[in-house]
């Protein structure tokens, strides 16, 4: 029991290290998931402690990069949650038709299959010509991935019968070109998008947006962090802008419960009252 | 079993019918939180709360994000995130990779759910097909907590419940009928 109190000390004092010398700011994450994270990378580290795993994060920026792999959580998918994207398409798209340009915001992207996905969404709806987006988030190794937009065909296939049931009015294979293995997405699906490195938890808005897309991001971070990105959302958004989470997240229990109202209630879709 | 403040229970193949034995057998004031992961397959999950509920005439909720534990209400992981307890006794979700196959994992609910309710929590492992929950009830026990679990030659299933006892002795080794009675003396005495 004693050596579980320690191990809790070491998490905050990782934290803190992490804060002071690399200014990634994970104080106000759910401490359960981080918790296991952290004990997850100090077994493939072949660390004995979390204060050993501390030693060399602190003086190896290297180390630190690893480690942040571990707690980012970089999993995504193409169209995930299908009928959210259909709802997107049916619900939202003919209101975001009615503004001359619009901007977009991807909060969280990971490793950019969310914004192929929008990206695929607005081109069929003839909307991603005087559409910018923004995609952005912590993990530069995820951003660098995203911008690549190269996927394995594997799970291509998979994000195949996503497109399918969110919609998808083509032959998804269209959308890329199959090499080794990998598809490599349409390029000029990203030419108005701009991959950006911008925290939720230290950073501030940067341009008004017409729409925010913050999916599974949330669940990792406490009440008083979520009402932060909340905030941020709210202040980045337009009059009457559109905010869409994930499927388990909401605004519901937030600061900002009054401030957006519900467009698509089970599919996480809000606006902003 | 005094001081239990909550009671975590996981199964897997099964495990509906253990669940409806189990909760079935409580008081309806019964008054301690109960939590639940059942490893089912994704679609059938999405109903299992209702199903519990109609059947149960008890409040039974699909486990929420950020959400406060209340007293007396039994909780059940939804498909495809794993269910946390968070120091502050609130409830957090996460998509990590699954373990032993399994979104929600019953080992990542009982590890936190011990961090978070120490001494105060009990553990009880049903009927299963695999290994989770065996890791997540040793370290409930090892962190205070008091253990059940079912006995293997009552279960439909006896995996779990005997990868259970392989890693460590619990409080009780049950018959679901006798882990019902057990948890309804618990309620009065908590009080
Ligand atoms: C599970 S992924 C979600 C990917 C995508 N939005 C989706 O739903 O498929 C979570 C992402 O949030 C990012 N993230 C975590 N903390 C963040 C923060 N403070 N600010 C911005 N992004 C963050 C992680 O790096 C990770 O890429």
């Amino acid at each position: 029991m004693t050596s579980e109190r320690n191990t809790d000390i070491e998490i905050r004092l990782l934290i803190e290290a992490i804060y002071l010398k690399y200014s990634y700011d994970f104080r106000n994450y759910s401490g359960a998931s981080i918790k296991r994270r952290i004990l997850h990378a100090l077994r493939q580290f072949d660390c004995l402690t979390v204060s050993a795993l501390q030693e060399r994060v602190l003086h190896d920026p290297g180390m630190f990069m690893q480690l942040l792999q571990f707690l980012t959580i970089p999993v995504s998918e193409m169209f995930r949650d299908p009928s959210h994207f259909l709802a997107l398409r049916n619900e939202v798209v003919p209101l975001l038709r009615t503004w001359p340009s619009i901007k977009i915001w991807v909060a969280g992207c990971s490793t950019g299959e969310e914004v192929y996905s929008m990206a695929i969404l607005l081109r069929e709806e003839g909307l991603l010509e005087r559409t910018i987006l923004y995609a952005t988030d912590i993990n530069p190794h995820s951003l660098d991935k995203a911008k690549q937009g190269i996927y394995s065909m594997q799970s291509m296939r998979e994000y195949e019968e996503n497109y399918r049931l969110a919609g998808g009015r083509r032959d998804f294979a269209e959308y890329y070109t199959a090499a080794y293995g990998n598809a490599i997405m349409d390029s000029s699906l990203r030419d108005n998008v701009t991959f950006a490195d911008h925290s939720l938890a230290t950073d501030s808005v940067f341009s008004e947006t017409q729409l925010v897309s913050c999916r599974n991001v949330l669940i990792y971070f406490n009440k008083e962090l979520q009402d932060r990105a909340l905030g941020l959302f709210h202040e980045s958004l337009c009059h009457r802008g559109f905010l869409v989470l994930g499927s388990k997240e909401s605004v519901d229990f937030s600061a900002y419960s009054e401030r957006f109202e519900p467009l698509v209630k089970p599919e996480r879709i809000y606006r902003k009252s | 079993m005094n001081g239990v403040r909550a009671v975590v229970i996981g199964a897997s193949a099964g495990g509906v019918a253990a669940l409806f034995e189990v909760l079935g057998a409580l008081p309806p004031a019964f008054s301690l939180p109960v939590l639940c992961v059942l490893h089912l397959p994704d679609d059938r999950h999405s109903q299992l709360a209702e199903v519990l509920q109609r059947r149960l005439h008890r409040p039974v909720r699909e486990a929420c994000d950020k959400e406060r534990i209340s007293a007396g209400q039994v909780y059940v992981a939804g498909p495809s995130y794993h269910l946390s307890v968070e120091h502050d006794l609130t409830l957090s979700l996460s998509q990590e990779a699954p373990v032993h196959f399994s979104r929600p994992a019953i080992d990542f609910l009982f590890i936190s759910a011990a961090d978070a309710y120490g001494d105060g929590l009990l553990g009880v492992l049903l009927t299963g097909a695999n290994e989770d929950g065996a890791k997540g009830l040793a370290y409930i026990k090892n962190n205070g907590g008091r253990t059940i679990v079912q006995d293997p030659r009552d279960a439909q299933v006896a995996l779990m419940p005997e990868a259970a006892l392989a890693l460590h002795q619990p409080d009780h080794i049950l018959t679901l009928s006798g882990i019902g009675q057990l948890l309804a003396t618990l309620e009065t005495r908590a009080c």
